[in-house]
């Protein structure tokens, strides 16, 4: 199960918490799935009464707010520091949006915040592209967890570069990873979590689903599949067919 | 004949009184404002009777309790447009379509030349949408002042303050009702008001969005309403200019006629909602009743609240949206 910034979670699932049809359905998607970290965007919700927030710190599960809908350095720092006072928590899941079609990290201002927010004492999840030296550079910057895409946040495309990731997990065998965002069905968790990720993040492929709760418990199952089946050493693929049952030596020919 | 105080006169105060009233029972509305205006949630709706639409992320009651709303409307205040509802998609967005259809019933699919007979200004923008032809829209503000002008036709006017002995009191407060209700929450919501005569619509339109779906109801004269935010905030009053942006440029997507239209308003409030986004009616631990949580089917149910409540009050049953703390059980 992952560790992230010395603290074991129960679960390789984590949820955000945005566009379900009640905060209702949001517990009881929680409650089917066991997921272990909840993600909370602090950037619309906040301004008013935190009624929303105290729903959010009842689920059960640790709190990582993100700092969703920010595109520069200097609103993603706010938006973390803002969030370390309501919700008294050192985690920052830093999401620096560079492009406003595909919401893609703007990795220069990412590299950036990171850096500024670790010095400022923030546990930073850092929302980036698969690219190795973007990575190294993130991690050069303090972070100790990195969060690939795995396609456009909310797109539901799975993983579009399983190479890049399969890579990445090769380069930073140390490092926990988690695959954020583009998961659309659980089997792209799945695939996620053999590729051997220690977590996956989701929100909408859940919220948007018809059945909410189902589809949480969906993923959740689908996660720990593909934890179990990394840990069990797949096969690798071949091309030859390989038969089950040696044919050779057999008493009976057909 | 026992008498009752209500509590606050939004939209689903005025539902309450004219239900009770309507049942031969002595009603007093007290509403520190003296009746409906911007200092509630109701002022600032868009007015769709669309239950259909609703379903698509609602729960079962807001469908079945939705559709009476239409003819109770008719009957109490008037002014109900029954003309359907368009559900549109830009070509990028196809696939909300799709998904819209699977989640809903009770429209048909239409294409280019249907739409174009029904709104013939949006005649070759769309080759396809979904049509709810039985859903309906009213004006909220004219649909509250029918109601309280009735109401005062009985001699029901609203007072400031309740009266000494006021009764059983029915407390229909919306998010102020919150220093009783514990889990009531404020859902933000921001509108604008635009004047555009270029535009000619005669029906709800909503556009599906992934990041920003959009609703235009017309209020005749050119006047349109355009909504609606939905976030997770009780903050009220101002409009952010993100708002404006994400709803303007969907409007213009919608038609570009719309660049052209003069803003009139800008709104903005909290909706108040429990926390299945469900109503709830219930007794608070003063022995006051109370109906709220309406969150964004303010006219839509507020008419099947009013019905249960004033039926519990004639019958003592327990209505479907009977609610019960865990020392009430």
């Amino acid at each position: 199960m992952p560790v992230f910034y010395g603290k074991h979670i129960a679960s390789p699932l984590m949820l955000g918490t945005a566009q379900y049809p009640s905060p209702a359905i949001l517990a009881d998607a929680f409650r089917a799935s066991n997921a272990g970290i909840a993600t909370v965007s602090l950037r619309r919700e906040a301004g008013g009464g935190q009624d929303f927030l105290r729903l959010i710190e009842g689920l059960g599960a640790a709190i990582l707010p993100n700092t969703a809908g920010c595109h520069s350095v200097k609103e993603a720092v706010t938006t973390a520091q803002m969030a370390r006072e309501l919700l008294g928590t050192d985690w920052i899941k830093l999401e620096v949006i560079g492009h406003s079609d595909l919401l893609s990290p703007d990795v220069f201002a990412l590299v950036e915040a990171a850096a500024e927010l670790t010095a400022q004492g923030f546990k930073v999840f850092p929302y980036c592209t698969e690219d190795l030296s973007v990575a190294e550079r993130l991690l050069r910057a303090g972070c100790e967890v990195l969060m690939p895409w795995g396609a456009p946040i909310g797109s539901g495309l799975g993983l579009n570069n399983p190479h890049g990731l399969r890579a990445l997990r090769a380069a930073f065998p140390e490092v926990p990873l988690v695959v954020d965002a583009g998961i659309g069905r659980p089997s792209h968790a799945a695939s996620a979590m053999e590729l051997g990720y220690d977590a996956v993040l989701l929100n909408t492929a859940v919220a948007k689903a018809g059945d909410p709760v189902a589809m949480a418990r969906a993923m959740a199952q689908a996660a720990d599949a593909g934890r179990a089946a990394y840990l069990a050493d797949p096969i690798e693929p071949r091309e030859m067919a390989a038969p089950s049952t040696p044919v050779i030596g057999k008493a009976f020919l057909q | 004949m026992s008498g009752f105080t209500i509590l606050g006169a939004g939209v689903l105060g005025l539902c309450v009184a004219t239900e009770l009233a309507g049942r031969g029972h002595a009603v007093t509305l007290v509403d520190p404002a003296l009746g409906p205006g911007t200092q509630g949630c109701s002022w600032w709706a868009g007015g769709m009777l669309a239950p259909w639409c609703e379903f698509e992320n609602a729960e079962e009651p807001v469908l079945r309790h939705g559709q009476p709303a239409i003819d109770w409307w008719d009957r109490n205040a008037g002014g109900v447009t029954r003309k359907g509802t368009l559900v549109l998609a830009l070509g990028r967005d196809r696939a909300e379509l799709d998904r819209f259809a699977r989640r809903t019933h009770g429209f048909d699919e239409i294409g280019g030349n249907r739409l174009a007979e029904l709104e013939p200004d949006l005649a070759g923008r769309f080759d396809r949408g979904l049509f709810f032809a039985a859903e309906a829209h009213l004006d909220p503000r004219t649909a509250m002042a029918g109601l309280q002008s009735r109401l005062s036709e009985r001699g029901i006017a609203i007072a400031a303050e309740p009266p000494e002995t006021p009764g059983q009191i029915v407390d229909c407060r919306g998010l102020a009702a919150r220093d009783i209700l514990p889990e009531l929450r404020g859902v933000r919501g921001e509108m604008l008001v635009l004047r555009c005569p270029d535009v000619a619509l005669t029906r709800t339109v909503r556009l599906l969005h992934p990041r920003v779906p959009i609703y235009l109801v017309p209020r005749g004269d050119g006047i349109f309403m355009l909504g609606a935010t939905m976030i997770e905030s009780d903050r009220r009053g101002v409009v952010t200019a993100r708002s404006v942006l994400e709803l303007l440029s969907a409007a213009y997507a919608l038609h570009p006629g719309f660049g052209e239209a003069e803003i009139i308003e800008l709104g903005a409030d909290a909706r108040p909602a429990f926390p299945d986004n469900l109503p709830r009616i219930g007794r608070a631990a003063d022995g006051r009743l109370y109906a709220n949580g309406l969150y964004r089917h303010g006219y839509l149910l507020a008419p099947a609240v009013a019905m249960q409540l004033a039926d519990h009050i004639a019958t003592g049953n327990k209505p479907e949206f009977w609610h019960e703390t865990d020392d009430q059980r």
